[in-house]
């Protein structure tokens, strides 16, 4: 791509492609050209799953604001359940992986 | 230009050719029925994948006259829809250089072997592929004439650079051995119109020969018709302008 700003994390959850769910073990995110998204430049999340092959992948494509409204949002909902004290923080890894 | 009342006709299709270090790679050839001698072009697809837009474009080339090859450059990073796969290449910074470099040459190769082919092959290419027709321009033989529209990171910075693009292309300026046409637009963010000015005042400098057009009100991209950036009134001008510079360069 034309920017090339791409991080990659490794974590351990399940996306849903089609009509099944599968091991998602990695998580691609970049600033670059969306599929989509009408826009020259996004914030784009692949969760994939490397070892399936290039379709073992659910994309998300994020205009800048929204994709800082998601960061904020989600630190909201575990600062929420930590609060609550329902934090389940077990087995997950994440090892980013700078490749910009 | 055409006329209404002649013979027109065209193969395209997928095909196995020899890429970086003889790897078989697949690619898409058109070409224009008859025995020639066709110009050839070499294709290079934009960072999006190998995908319908570059079909239609190598289509393009047959139509005008050119036998086309566009090699699959994405071909390692297994297969799927032209948007997985350019997606996960995405993830890894883009293709490598040398490799990408390997299968072009493979291309140009592929296309001299033919009996249709004439003396002449040029290279063409958009976004990451315009970056790849001028470092092809640059670093490989035997190419005549180089269309690099909208190349970004043709210029880097040292922070910029990565084991798979560890040189910045305008770095090889004094290499370059064919004439280049670049088509940009000035509201681009990568290239900028700074670093295309950088670019054009290296090219100077090395006496290199070349053609450079910028656009008003267009951006990055502003051929893809099926994206928001397309602008009909540069997008048939810079056509235009590649199939009149190919003429005089490859015929």
């Amino acid at each position: 791509m034309c920017t090339m700003i791409a991080h990659q994390v490794k974590l351990k959850g399940r996306g849903k492609s089609g009509p099944e769910w599968f091991e998602v073990r990695e998580a691609n995110v970049s600033y670059d050209h969306p599929y989509d998204l009408p826009l020259e430049h996004a914030l784009n999340i692949d969760f994939v799953n490397e070892a399936l092959g290039p379709g073992a992948r659910v994309a998300v494509e994020l205009s800048v604001e929204a994709a800082r409204q998601l960061v904020k949002t989600i630190e909201a909902v575990l600062a929420q359940a930590d609060q609550r004290g329902v934090l389940e923080d077990i087995s997950v890894t994440a090892q980013p992986a700078a490749r910009s | 230009m055409y006329q209404t009342d002649q013979y027109e006709g065209m193969i395209a299709e997928t095909v196995s050719m020899r890429g970086h270090k003889g790897d078989m790679i697949n690619a898409y050839v058109a070409r224009p029925l008859g025995a020639g001698p066709f110009p050839g072009m070499v294709v290079i697809h934009h960072a999006p994948g190998w995908d319908e837009w570059y079909r239609e474009c190598t289509r393009r080339f047959a139509h005008h006259g050119y036998a086309a090859i566009s090699p699959n450059l994405y071909f390692r990073d297994g297969h799927g829809t032209p948007e997985d796969v350019g997606a996960k290449v995405r993830a890894a910074g883009g293709a490598p250089d040398e490799r990408v470099l390997g299968d072009l040459d493979g291309a140009n190769a592929w296309l001299r072997s033919l009996p249709y082919v004439g003396r002449k092959v040029g290279i063409f290419g958009t976004c990451s592929g315009g970056r790849q027709a001028f470092l092809a321009g640059c670093r490989l033989k035997g190419l005549d004439a180089v269309v690099d529209c909208w190349g970004g990171r043709v210029v880097q910075s040292k922070e910029e650079l990565t084991p798979a693009q560890p040189v910045a292309p305008i770095d090889y300026t004094k290499d370059l051995s064919a004439p280049i046409l670049g088509l940009f637009g000035n509201e681009d963010k990568s290239p900028t119109p700074e670093q295309v000015n950088q670019h054009e005042s290296e090219l100077k400098k090395h006496g290199k020969p070349y053609e450079f057009h910028r656009y008003d009100g267009a951006g990055h991209g502003f051929f893809y018709y099926d994206r928001p950036a397309y602008r009909q009134e540069q997008a048939v001008d810079g056509w235009k302008k590649v199939f009149a510079f190919l003429e005089r360069t490859l015929r």
